[in-house]
């Protein structure tokens, strides 16, 4: 009891060894029954293998046997002392781009398969892009067969180097590369003594060790209401439903959405009626609410000071899932979004994407089987949503033909599209590559005391003494007064780091350095960042302060540790609040790279 | 010193995301689709899913009747507790009988040592959908526990004849649940799709829910017959050569009394069988259940035809 449970799919083709390697981390985690091994010796003397073909321990379906293919996506279970696991083994062919979508759509963690020989394939980055946009923010690319190419450490290099040039086109927050051969075994479950050269983790021992917990949205309280409880003869109305994202607490103000009362959490019951103190993303729980308002299925709780997007425009990516049917424009469908459902119809195909390519034909009129595009949409109601980056559970929907009653397409929101009549964007008549100097974002993340304004302050000098118009918005400085109205809540800290990017973005594209220094303790909040630049064509570096709890509590330059241990901020990051450090950030300084004008110099480098 | 504080480890147990899961599955389809049903056998995984219902509605009662599909080869012991738990939680049964299709002429049961009616189940779970106009029925069936299983969805789209077609499934994406069908179609639900064998028992001794105790250590008299222990009953006679012992069994699954065998145990408490089954090394059908050794696709062929 107490284990977590991790979601896995996996890509790869039958010809890259997925099913063997499936097999043997069923096999070699002792998950595989005797009786089902049994099963799998027979039918493997049957077929003239010498030993169990472990890739048969996969095989489901009499029709998969008979042609030797993957059909669908199967579900695998297998758990270690430390963690259970659930495999969505999904088919790795060119024409199953749907049924990757559907298994990655919960995945924690992403496998992809190469076969070593081969190297990086058309469908490896298919699988990989599939991986990203779906938002999976784990990805290991497990480099298959090494046995064939004599464990080679330079292939193994090469094929990293190959893949990771790819991948920087896709956001993908995590990235591993392991070696190894799931028909020998080798750096699958432990680590293997051919590879002496490798010296990260087995496969297993990866998947075991990963954080995720800090994966999840806690930020963002939304809760879909899917039921209402009122029993009779009871003085009792509770509205439940599963948390799509943040914390809920009772004593919460809530607003409730479409109606925009507001009103207060009195209790939250978790299933059966556990009274809980406070309730988190994905937990199904009932709240009781302080006022007698009109709330029903569909309808979205959130807080006053965050609430997700409202609207009936919107702007999506699109993965088309039905072979029967294509999508076109104008058509109306039945929409699925949360616990709201409503119709839909397409105004426009702003583009299809080559999965392999990444090239966008805009020239398309419709969408077929396997095929993403990115979208426009008009619903018949409001939806009440976040873009998908932010939130896979409000940002996420799926049509259904209003005919044959098929799920036809997935969805992954971006965010709203502006109707042209309410609020225009009035292009400049000043191109980018006209202005005076090139702009560009520095985003300092890191603990208070971690160093960020001195370095940022640092190279603010030596831009403006070089003649580059450069200003730093540094976090204290903003608080006295674009942000003055913001606490520490995480919600206020969420709205303070949106402003503050867009302000950058806004500097960058004036043609300034625009140095931030902030703490930004959030993953989701940078995130949201650099998509502000990302969307606006403009440079962003993410520069982590990597300084020790220890050594920015010693120098406590404001004496604000101090403070935070007496218990007087509460929320203060490192302390009493979390610190999320960055993943895969662009450029990390720690105090080993030397004092602020050394710090700055690297920064510079990266700059150009 | 140097910690970060606990609000960055909000992580739910697998058993609590499990249950969550299920909570929520069911109480999409009360939200949603008219008229469900959930089938009760008083077997372990059906007891599961009406215990995670009660918490589902709580504190209202369960919103929907239960249905048990009668073979009438029952373990009496498991229609005392049927009847005592629909008894406790104020439920509607329905019964739907095979005794009735087969003095109907509608199925035909088969002669011999071996013969079971478990086969002739499907007919009349098809008619007791129909005739109680169910737009979704729950079943507990799990994807760990048999091959043709770990393809199946959540709600799973049966057509007017109750088939399910392995290559024409919708497509099941985050926690969004497509349980639109027509008149005369029907969903089959399975809340418990992701639990595995050792999770329906961690749970079961987690929640302190009450089994009949046919799954715990007790001596009975069985005969040993294609490699699995069958108990000897009414419906189970010794055959030529087989020789009845007696020997301390449990059941791990409870079916028909024609056809489902039981284990050599001595686990006699919901913590003892977590321990038996952690260590298990067959998988609970393959122990005991004749029905799936028919054929290689025993599973898969019966699905087809609308068996849940």
């Amino acid at each position: 009891m107490g284990s977590q449970l991790l979601r896995i799919a996996t890509a790869g083709s039958v010809d890259d060894g997925k099913s063997t390697l499936i097999g043997r981390l069923l096999y070699d985690s002792k998950a595989i029954f005797e009786d089902q091994l049994g099963a799998v010796e027979r039918a493997s003397v049957a077929r003239g293998h010498d030993g169990p073909d472990l890739a048969l321990i996969t095989d489901g379906l009499r029709a998969e046997r008979e042609q030797g293919i993957t059909i669908d996506v199967a579900y695998r279970y297998f758990a270690t002392p430390r963690r259970k696991f659930i495999i969505a083994d999904t088919p790795g062919h060119v024409q199953y781009t749907r049924n990757m979508v559907t298994g990655s759509s919960t995945a924690d963690i992403a496998l992809i398969l190469i076969d070593a020989r081969n190297g990086v394939l058309e469908q490896s980055r298919r699988h990989a892009f599939i991986a990203a946009l779906l938002g999976i923010p784990h990805l290991v690319l497990c480099v298959n067969k090494m046995d064939l190419v004599g464990y080679s450490a330079g292939r193994f290099e090469e094929i990293r180097e190959e893949f990771r040039t790819f991948a920087m086109k896709l956001q993908v927050a995590d990235l591993t590369f392991i070696p190894m051969s799931a028909l020998t075994g080798d750096n699958v479950v432990s680590r293997s003594r051919a590879m002496p050269w490798y010296d990260g983790n087995s496969l297993l021992h990866h998947l075991e060790e990963l954080h995720v917990s800090s994966d999840h949205n806690l930020i963002d309280a939304r809760l879909p209401v899917q039921y209402v409880i009122r029993p009779q003869q009871m003085d009792f109305r509770g509205y439940a439903g599963t948390i799509a994202g943040g914390i809920f607490r009772p004593g919460d103000e809530v607003t409730v959405l479409p109606g925009g009362f507001g009103t207060t959490v009195t209790r939250v019951w978790g299933p059966g009626g556990t009274r809980l103190e406070e309730a988190y993303t994905g937990q199904s729980v009932t709240v009781e609410l302080a006022d007698d308002i009109d709330v029903g299925r569909g309808d979205m709780i959130c807080r006053p000071k965050n609430r997700p997007h409202s609207g009936q425009d919107i702007e999506a990516m699109l993965c088309w899932l039905d072979a029967g049917s294509t999508l076109s424009s104008g058509t109306t469908y039945g929409i699925l979004h949360t616990t709201r459902e409503t119709r839909a119809s397409v105004k426009e195909i702003e583009y299809r994407l080559d999965v392999n390519t990444l090239h966008r034909d805009q020239s398309v009129s419709g969408l077929s089987l396997n095929e993403i595009g990115r979208i426009q949409l008009r619903t018949q109601t409001p939806l009440h949503f976040d873009p998908y980056r932010r939130n896979r559970g409000t940002g996420s929907f799926i049509l259904i033909d209003e005919a044959t009653n098929n799920t036809v397409a997935a969805g992954m929101i971006l965010g709203p599209s502006r109707p042209e009549a309410t609020i225009a964007w009035h292009s400049s008549a000043v191109a980018r590559e006209q202005r005076l100097s090139e702009g560009t974002t520095l985003w300092f993340t890191g603990l208070s005391g971690s160093g960020k304004s001195s370095v940022a302050m640092e190279i603010e000098r030596r831009l403006v003494a070089s003649g580059r118009p450069a200003y730093v918005l540094d976090g204290d400085n903003l608080r006295h007064g674009l942000n003055a109205d913001l606490a520490f809540s995480p919600e206020d800290r969420a709205e303070n780091v949106r402003r503050v990017a867009e302000v950058a973005k806004l500097l960058a594209d004036a043609g300034v350095v625009a140095i931030v220094a902030l703490v930004s303790p959030y993953r989701a909040g940078r995130d949201q960042a650099r998509a502000i630049h990302a969307a606006a064509g403009l440079p962003f570096l993410e520069i982590f302060m990597d300084t020790p709890l220890e050594v920015a509590e010693a120098r406590d330059p404001k004496g604000l540790y101090t403070r935070a241990r007496a218990g007087e901020i509460p929320d203060f990051s490192g302390v009493g609040a979390p610190y999320e450090a960055p993943l895969a950030p662009d450029l990390m300084l720690r105090p080993a790279d030397g004092d602020v004008a050394a710090m700055a110099a690297l920064v510079l480098g990266r700059l150009g | 010193m140097g910690a970060v504080a606990q609000p960055a480890f909000r992580e739910l147990t697998d058993l609590d995301k499990l249950e969550a899961e299920a909570v929520h599955i069911i109480r999409e389809v009360a939200a949603t689709i008219e008229r469900p049903g959930l089938l009760f056998s008083g077997g372990k995984d059906s007891v599961v899913m009406l215990h995670l219902a009660v918490k589902a509605f709580w504190p209202s009662p369960v919103p929907l009747p239960v249905m048990h599909v009668d073979t009438g080869e029952n373990f009496d012991e498991v229609i005392e507790f049927r009847d005592r738990t629909v008894e406790r939680y104020a439920l509607r049964l329905v019964v739907a009988k095979v005794q009735d299709d087969i003095d109907a002429g509608r199925v035909t049961e088969d002669t011999g040592p071996n013969a079971s009616r478990n086969r002739l189940q499907t007919v009349t779970l098809l008619r007791g959908i129909r005739e109680n106009q169910f737009g979704a029925v729950f079943g507990g069936a799990r994807r760990d526990e048999e091959k043709a299983r770990a393809k199946e969805r959540v709600f799973s789209f049966r057509d007017e004849f109750g088939q399910w077609d392995p290559r024409n499934q919708r497509p099941e994406l985050w926690s969004l649940y497509n349980g639109r069908h027509r008149k005369g179609e029907n969903i089959r639900v399975f809340p418990l799709s992701n639990w595995t064998e050792l999770d329906i028992w961690t749970y079961v001794l987690r929640e302190n829910i009450v089994l009949p105790s046919l799954y715990y250590a007790h001596s009975r008299e069985v005969v040993e017959r294609d490699g699995m222990l069958l108990a000897v009953n009414r419906f189970i006679q010794p055959g030529d050569g087989e020789t009845p012992f007696a020997v301390s069994v449990r059941f791990r699954t409870i079916g028909d009394a024609t056809c489902t065998g039981c284990v050599e145990s001595v686990a006699a408490t919901p913590a003892d069988v977590v321990a038996e089954v952690a260590a298990a090394r067959i998988t609970e059908r393959g122990a005991t259940r004749a029905d799936d050794r028919i054929s290689e696709a025993g599973m898969e062929d019966r699905k087809r035809v609308g068996y849940f």
